[in-house]
């Protein structure tokens, strides 16, 4: 779900990148008025968890590959807005550094994996969990729904994203200029992954994680 | 043991086992992502390589591009297995060093 750079047109880049802006400086503010001190080495640990996930690619045999994100769990953990933060930052290094995802598209893959992904995945687990037991099954259970949740949400955007690019800019003769794929394509693809395979790892991942911190540290629910 | 150390342990345990995304595909003959191929495999699968497509792509030269030395795309899966957890090291690393800037900018002192 790392769109590089070349599939998205200016007009796309520049537009993900003024809507993230407004979004990261929300997170800053509401991040220094809710985060503790003691909080800052999970801030951290979520990035570095969300950061190593990305890297587990599965493949769909004889197809393409894709894998898990890892920030619904940091938004169960530490909410929304320091997850989009904490996404955040692992996406800028993948970039810079390895150029997974491309500059031109950080606010487009932030957008989307950093800002829609947390906030569906941390809105469906709140909904879905509904203060039950700390120790409750259904706090896993929730966790991995919105996993799958948030994840989906997410690929669909990307699908869009890819798809509205034939639209938006293509030379007369009908050639596309960026990705060229249209919205079914895109769409169906990126959704049917998701839906299909990589959403349940992020489900399971989430849902184990969880668990397990369930019983490890229950004050963190 | 506190949390936060099994937590830092459990992401060096993912660093160390981090290949396993780079095997696996391999294995199963997977391509590239969805969307992320580069100009030969867009002239495959497109029938042509988009012009927009070909000025922007390469707009970026990242230091390890796809988690691997410079030069290294060659190599086998051992050399690559080995760059793979550099790469995941080295990455998190500066993730870290990150967020502890911001965390620390923008948390409350003293509680």
């Amino acid at each position: 779900m790392h769109i590089p750079d070349g599939y998205l047109g200016p007009t796309t880049c520049g537009l993900f990148y003024a809507v993230m802006l407004p979004i990261w400086t929300i997170a800053s503010r509401i991040v220094k008025k809710t985060l503790k001190a003691k909080q800052v080495p999970m801030l951290a640990i979520g990035a570095a968890f969300s950061f190593v996930v990305m890297m587990f690619n599965i493949p769909i045999p004889g197809g393409s590959t894709g894998h898990a994100v890892g920030g619904v769990l940091v938004a169960i953990l530490l909410g929304p807005w320091a997850a989009c933060i904490a996404i955040t930052v692992a996406l800028v290094v993948q970039a810079l550094l390895f150029g997974d995802g491309g500059i031109t598209a950080i606010g487009a893959n932030c957008f989307n994996m950093a800002f829609v992904l947390p906030f569906a995945g941390y809105y469906a687990y709140k909904a879905i969990s509904h203060n039950p037991r700390v120790d409750s099954n259904r706090k896993m259970i929730a966790a991995g729904a919105a996993g799958y949740i948030g994840i989906n949400a997410a690929a669909f955007l990307a699908g869009v994203e890819f798809g509205m690019q034939p639209l938006l800019h293509h030379t007369a003769n009908g050639q596309a200029l960026y990705c060229p794929y249209g919205l079914k394509i895109a769409i169906s693809t990126m959704a049917g992954e998701h839906l299909l395979i990589f959403g349940w790892v992020e489900a399971i991942v989430t849902a184990l994680v969880v668990k397990y911190l369930q019983k490890q540290s229950p004050e963190l629910f | 043991m506190k949390l936060a150390a099994k937590l830092w342990i459990g992401v060096a345990i993912l660093i160390a086992l981090s290949p396993i995304g780079l095997i696996l595909p391999e294995r199963f003959k997977a391509g590239s992502a969805w969307g992320e191929w580069g100009a030969g495999e867009m002239r495959k699968l497109a029938g042509y390589v988009p012009k927009g497509f070909a000025k922007l792509s390469s707009l970026w030269n990242a230091p390890m591009p796809d988690y691997a030395f410079r030069g290294w795309e060659k190599k086998g899966l051992p050399h690559l297995s080995l760059a793979y957890i550099v790469s995941a090291a080295a990455g998190i690393a500066a993730t870290v060093i990150a967020a502890l800037l911001i965390g620390r900018i923008l948390s409350k002192k003293g509680d």
